[in-house]
């Protein structure tokens, strides 16, 4: 009897504090509209460049909403989901297929809330950071994206299973992990970190692949960027921390790899990443650039749980030059090695320093230190390329002749030279991210 | 014609002629066509040869008043060693150490008609293939030099009053023993040239041969200029304000261009024009950007916004044309060969081994993607080419600007290798690069234009080995003695065939076997449903061939509880020739003895393949490590030949060598089609063999006094199934698909 | 303006500094002998040293080598070295076709600099990335070998 009472009391608790919960997140107040200089246009916009243009870049949208090959913003690229495939929408103003009839609210409750024409968008959508947004901001990427000239593209079914395809689920989902407040600067900073906060969070949404997910696939606050898996790939700590994240990096370094998708002596830009710096980072300003650089470094240190630690003078490299691998170089894989010598050296050199192109350069990359060769393994398969002010570097796919095999065999081989790691890839697990998602 | 210091053309001597000097050598021109047996068409280039050159008794042969000889080759030189093989049956004959001899290139004329291939086609053709080189020039340039040689000893013999045949020529001086005298072939060119030309001469013995076989070979022609970056190659070729293109081709193969935003393309600077390049139904065409500089053209390629009308492309990739190919494997079709009669089953305690084989298409990837720089002027058009199908593509060039042969030139270059890619039959990318240059100059442009493919161009740029599913089925008794072959190859042929007919390139090897088989039946499907352009590479039917029946002699030999080598031993009883070849390579390979045990747990095994291709016949012993991850690498290879007269053993040795490495590549290469495109772009997807896995070569020829056949070819055919079946050996898995890949399944 | 020298002459360019070395090469500086193969240094073709050390000019942007020292392989004889080895190209015979000799020259000229008398885990550590369609590789290790001889004398 005692225990009947004591369980209907936890579950009297439970229900009050879920209703409380629920209750707080509808009745919270979002807070202010964030405004200059905070929120907006860059300080330095280029002339040729509008308002809109500049934040729809900051804000990545082409990325998502871009098929392979496709006309930008006309949206069709899948995102194969654990639970189904989804495909962005079209962007362009078709009347049809696009947003040429939406209306200003509707457009920024689809940014800021995720509620779209159909009902509730799915969190692949990262209205979750968008939120922070400024109204004002919003309307002038719309207003851009108006500007653009419309394409009639219907956008693929969603094919998702059960419960995933019910929209009106997502009510519930974002009851529990929605939290609808804008970006509200913090007065002890400056203005140049508020501004850099306002780029990382409500704009660039990098928490959105940074921080790992919890059960409910929602970022989990306190592991902010603190490095996750996203779509077969790598999305790297980006904390201060000095040894997993980004904290031993050199303003140099960080302001390489975000303008240009290279930090020197560290890592290269690739896959998903490389798309982020090539749709957007890129094309942010200086004084932009700057101010992430800001807010970057005072992200609270985290390990987090995948965490990558970087060697950057492993001894194999150490003793190779741009010609050999040096006599003194660890027991690596034969077939690896083999592999390496033939089809990699040639660009990327024995010493990793990737003589013709920086991008080809290895050393110190976090790929080449992380032990499951996640990214690694997707760079060998898929290969990488990124284009900048106009330029393309190209990393080369090797997955049609490579067998699982020798992709896990010159993998490990990678990782042993260039990280001082001792890679754990197998053919099984390369098998299953050659069957898994391209990102 | 000076020779310019830094830069080596194989066609020194045939280029730079302007209009003026051309009708300024006319009169030179006119005495010389007479000495020449037919046609003017190219008296304008040997015209002004006949100025520096004091005597040029034929159409091979010319000697400078330095007493240097030229050796005009018919052939291109590709790499194969062609013309270090000519310039040597010159030397010999005309007595000249190897020094004073230099080769180049024909330009196209029909007076330097292949023999071989003339008779293979029925009607007189100019061009490098099938390993015909040596053994149409074997007595063709021997006569030429040899009569160059009487002409000389006869003009020496008048001088002195002597009879001819109480003279020698040393080193190109012509000695009267009895007498003493000596006089330099320099000294008797004007006397010669007043000589008729006689009509039969004698040829050396072999045993008075000084260069042709001699054991170390005559250093090769061209090693020099490509050693040091002068030699060139037709993408080093520059004319006077010449225009580089670079060309978009239908992502699809057979498309066709709707339309072209060339806005952007145009804005970069130093873009010269945007011409569109119509395709038919020889060549893909496209969109093509121009510019003087080759980087700047392809920047412009990439800036061209081109829709395309995919209504009449290739839609269907491999699989479909393989599942179309695997149903008609297993239907009666043409038939090649076909004697005694087949055994449906084997008879009691006997065997029967059946599988379908499975080759995907192949590209040539030679190091020099395809270009083709065009000159055309007024009435004249001047293509520069490594050039391996001469009056074809002339033909083909006259014909799309309306011109007579006459009018179209075509200047050798050096082939930066070929494979048999340069040999066209549709004359392919000469056709886009001479329809580049006509429509470029109906917009107004007057600019010799290079056209040139990047590596992606020419993966992706069609015209491969043929596809093939094969199905085979060998009937052994129980003493396993091979009673019954079926052999079904189904493939496009490499030419277009008349309905029904036989095309023996398709079933060589098949068709004509090494061995003795009493029962054997070869048939073909020849499918024309899929417009994949596929023409030869080095060695043609060969290379499919010769995997089918080298692994599955081996599978029957295992299957029987046999040696392959005295499995195929057995068979060779009226096949002395292979026969011997095949025992020398067993000799020299301690086939008998096994190889001991790798580190490691590696397993280490030969395997051996032999076939004859070409009139050649080639074995090889491949030494095989197979690793505990499934990677393997070849060790080594012993090889026996048997091409008639060696004459030049080191060519022979590299043409093994590079033969295997090019047949080994085979393992890991293919060529596949997904909705109408192809999948592979460059040599991160089509790998190529690599330094570290080259194996030591051990290459022993046999003696023979027989005619020369060719060598280019035949080191190929042999080469992946020989791998194959010492992998084979090790993991008691047949193999009846190409690519393995590099590494197998260990168990 | 990127200025720089070639093969001892001082060069200037005020093109696109995108534009490979490569073809600046070919095509601006009139030297042929580097060529062109595969556009994404899979090949070595387009070997040449900058500042002394290999390197794909097919993906070098020619702004990189501002201030630096290239030599192609119409250089190559007036280097010990390089003449050691195009003599041993010459004595072994080693080329066919010839087109990626130059790149094959240039790689081993960088070999035998590092490491005058290399094994032949060190050729196919230097020399792989090098490909060669007539598969010539069995001479060019012996010519490597034959050069490091000569070079130790």
């Amino acid at each position: 009897m005692k225990f009947r009472k004591l369980a209907g009391g936890a579950v009297a608790i439970v229900v009050i504090v879920a209703v409380a919960f629920v209750a707080y997140r509808l009745l919270k107040p979002e807070g202010p509209e964030p405004t200059p200089p905070i929120a907006g246009a860059a300080q330095d916009l280029p002339d040729d460049m509008s308002r809109g243009e500049y934040l729809t870049k900051a804000a990545d949208c082409a990325a998502c909403h871009t098929e392979k090959g496709g006309t930008p913003f006309a949206g069709g690229r899948p995102f194969q989901l654990p639970f189904g495939t989804i495909y962005a929408t079209n962007l362009t103003p078709d009347e049809e297929t696009g947003i040429g009839k939406w209306s200003d609210e509707a457009f920024v409750a689809a940014v800021r809330e995720g509620v779209g024409s159909e009902g509730h968008l799915y969190p692949a959508m990262p209205y979750t950071s968008y939120t922070g947004m400024s109204r004002d901001d919003i309307l002038a990427i719309k207003a851009y994206l108006e500007s653009l000239p419309p394409v009639n593209q219907p956008t693929p079914e969603n094919s998702l299973s059960f419960p995933f395809n019910q929209r009106w689920g997502m009510a519930f989902w974002n009851l529990a992990f929605f939290d609808e407040t804008r970006f509200t600067p913090d007065s002890d900073q400056s203005d140049a970190w508020n501004r850099g906060a306002y780029l990382a969070g409500p704009l660039g949404h990098c928490g959105e692949c940074h921080t790992p997910r919890n059960i409910g696939f929602a970022m989990q606050s306190h592991d902010y960027l603190a490095g996750t898996e996203v779509q077969g790939w790598k999305a790297y700590n980006t904390t201060s921390d000095s040894l997993y994240g980004i904290g031993s990096w050199s303003d140099d370094q960080l302001r390489g790899y975000l303008s240009r998708g290279h930090a020197p002596g560290r890592s290269s830009a690739s896959g998903p990443m490389a798309e982020v710096v090539e749709y957007s980072l890129q094309h942010l300003t200086d004084g932009d650039i700057d101010a992430l650089i800001a807010y970057l470094r005072s992200v609270e240190p985290e390990q987090g749980d995948r965490n990558v630690t970087v060697n950057v003078t492993p001894a194999a490299v150490e003793a190779s030059n741009a010609v050999l691998p040096g006599d003194d170089a660890p027991v690596e894989d034969p077939h690896g090695r083999r592999l390496f010598e033939g089809d990699c050296a040639g660009c990327h050199q024995w010493n990793g320093i990737g003589r013709q192109t920086e991008y080809a350069s290895l050393g110190g990359s976090s790929s080449v230190n992380d032990p499951t060769g996640t990214a690694l393994i997707q760079v060998l398969l898929r290969g990488t390329s990124i284009e900048i002010d106009g330029v393309t570097q190209r990393m080369p796919g090797f997955g049609g002749v490579y067998s699982d095999t020798d992709i896990a065999a010159v993998a490990n081989y990678v990782l042993a030279h260039f990280g001082d790691k001792e890679g754990t890839v197998t053919a099984d697990e390369v098998a299953e991210r050659r069957a898994g998602p391209a990102h | 014609m000076k020779r310019n210091s830094t830069r080596h053309e194989p066609h020194d001597g045939f280029v730079g002629l302007s209009r003026r000097q051309f009708l300024g050598g006319m009169g030179a021109a006119l005495t010389l066509a007479v000495s020449l047996k037919s046609g003017i068409a190219n008296a304008a280039s040997l015209a002004s040869e006949a100025a520096a050159d004091a005597f040029a008794p034929n159409a091979f042969i010319r000697i400078d008043e330095a007493g240097k000889v030229t050796v005009v080759s018919s052939y291109l030189e590709m790499g194969q060693g062609t013309f270090t093989g000519l310039a040597t049956l010159a030397a010999e004959e005309l007595d000249v150490p190897m020094r004073d001899v230099s080769v180049v290139g024909s330009p196209a004329d029909l007076r330097y008609a292949n023999p071989i291939l003339e008779a293979v086609f029925g009607r007189p053709v100019q061009g490098t293939g099938g390993s015909t080189a040596m053994a149409g020039a074997w007595n063709q340039m021997r006569e030429a030099a040899a009569t160059a040689r009487q002409m000389l000893v006869n003009a020496a013999a008048r001088r002195w009053q002597v009879e001819p045949a109480s003279l020698s020529v040393t080193d190109g001086v012509v000695v009267h023993e009895a007498s003493g005298q000596r006089i330099a072939y320099r000294d008797l060119l004007a006397d010669a040239a007043e000589l008729p030309v006689p009509e039969n001469v004698q040829l050396k013995s072999p045993d008075d041969f000084r260069l042709i076989g001699a054991e170390q070979g005559t250093p090769r022609v061209d090693v020099p200029a490509k050693t040091n970056g002068s030699a060139i190659f037709t993408q080093d070729k520059k004319l006077p304000g010449m225009l580089v293109a670079v060309i978009a081709h239908p992502p699809k193969l057979w498309g066709k261009v709707q339309s072209v935003d060339s806005s952007q393309a145009e804005a970069i600077p130093g873009v010269v024009a945007v011409v569109e390049v119509p395709g038919d139904d020889k060549i893909q065409g496209g969109v093509a950007v121009l510019a003087h500089n080759t980087w700047v053209a392809r920047q412009g390629r990439g800036a061209l916004k081109i829709t395309w009308d995919d209504s009449q492309a290739l839609t269907v990739g491999s699989e479909a044309i393989l599942s179309a190919f695997r149903d008609l494997a297993e239907q009666p079709g043409i038939v090649a060969e076909a004697r005694g009669t087949l055994l449906d089953d084997a008879p009691e305690g006997g065997t029967v081994i059946e599988a379908v084989y499975e080759q995907p298409y192949l590209a040539h990837s030679a190091m020099e993607p395809m270009n083709c720089l065009v000159d055309l002027q007024g009435d004249r058009c001047d293509i520069y080419n490594g050039e391996q199908w001469h009056t074809g593509d002339q033909s083909a060039a006259a014909e799309i600007l309306g011109f007579e042969t006459e009018q179209v030139s075509i200047h050798q270059l050096y082939a930066g290798g070929s494979f048999g890619r340069r040999a066209n039959a549709r004359s392919d990318y000469v056709r886009e690069a001479v329809t580049l240059a006509r429509t470029a100059r109906d917009q107004g442009i007057e600019a010799p234009i290079k056209l040139v493919w990047m590596r992606e161009d020419d993966m992706r740029a069609t015209q491969y080995r043929p596809l093939t599913v094969q199905k085979s089925r060998m009937v052994l008794d129980d003493a396993g003695k091979l009673l019954s072959w079926h052999w079904r190859i189904v493939g496009q042929s490499f030419m277009e065939m008349p309905e029904g007919a036989v095309d023996d390139s398709l079933v060589e090897g098949a068709k004509e076997m090494d061995y003795d088989v009493p029962n054997l039946r070869v048939e073909q499907h020849n499918p024309t449903t899929f417009p994949v352009p596929v023409v030869w590479l080095r060695s043609v039917g060969h290379t499919h061939t010769a995997f089918v029946g080298e692994t599955q002699i081996d599978e029957a030999a295992r299957a029987t509880g046999q040696d392959p080598y005295q499995f195929r031993r057995s068979m060779l009883g009226n096949n002395p020739r292979a026969l011997a070849v095949l025992d020398l390579v067993a000799e020299k390979s301690n086939w008998d003895t096994p190889l001991p045990e790798g580190e490691n747990g590696e397993r280490r095994h030969r395997g051996m393949a032999l076939r004859t291709s070409f009139g050649t016949v080639v074995a090889h012993v491949a030494e095989v490590t197979l690793h505990t991850d499934g990677s393997y690498v070849v060790d080594r290879v012993v090889t026996a030949i048997d091409c008639g007269v060696a004459i030049n053993p080191d060519v022979i040795r590299a043409q093994m060598e590079g033969g295997f490495g090019f047949g080994l590549s085979f393992l890991r290469q293919g060529i596949v089609f997904e909705a109408g495109s192809v999948v592979q772009s460059n040599f991160n997807d089509y790998p190529v063999m690599r330094m570290n896995a080259t194996p030591q070569f051990d290459v022993h020829i046999v003696p023979s006094s027989n005619a020369p056949s060719g060598v280019g070819e035949p080191g190929v055919p042999p080469a992946a199934p020989a791998v194959a079946n010492a992998l084979a050996a090790m993991t008691g898995h047949a193999y009846h698909s190409l690519p393995l890949g590099g590494s197998v399944a260990t168990s | 303006m990127i200025t720089f020298t070639v093969n001892g002459s001082s060069h200037a360019f005020d093109g696109d500094p995108n534009m490979p070395l490569l073809w600046y090469l070919r095509d601006e500086a009139d030297l042929t002998g580097t060529k062109f193969g595969c556009g994404i240094a899979m090949c070595g073709a387009c070997t040449v040293h900058i500042d002394g050390r290999p390197v794909r000019s097919c993906l070098t942007p020619v702004a990189s080598v501002d201030g630096r020292s290239v030599e192609t392989i119409e250089t190559a004889e007036n280097h010990p070295i390089g003449k050691l080895v195009q003599q041993a190209w010459v004595e072994g015979q080693v080329p066919q076709c010839g087109y990626c000799q130059s790149g094959q020259i240039m790689s081993a000229v960088a070999l035998l600099k590092t490491k005058p008398s290399p094994t032949d885990d060190d050729i196919d550590a230097a020399m792989s990335g090098n490909i060669c369609r007539c598969a010539t590789y069995p001479r060019i290790r012996a010519a490597i070998h034959s050069a490091a001889e000569k070079l130790a004398y």
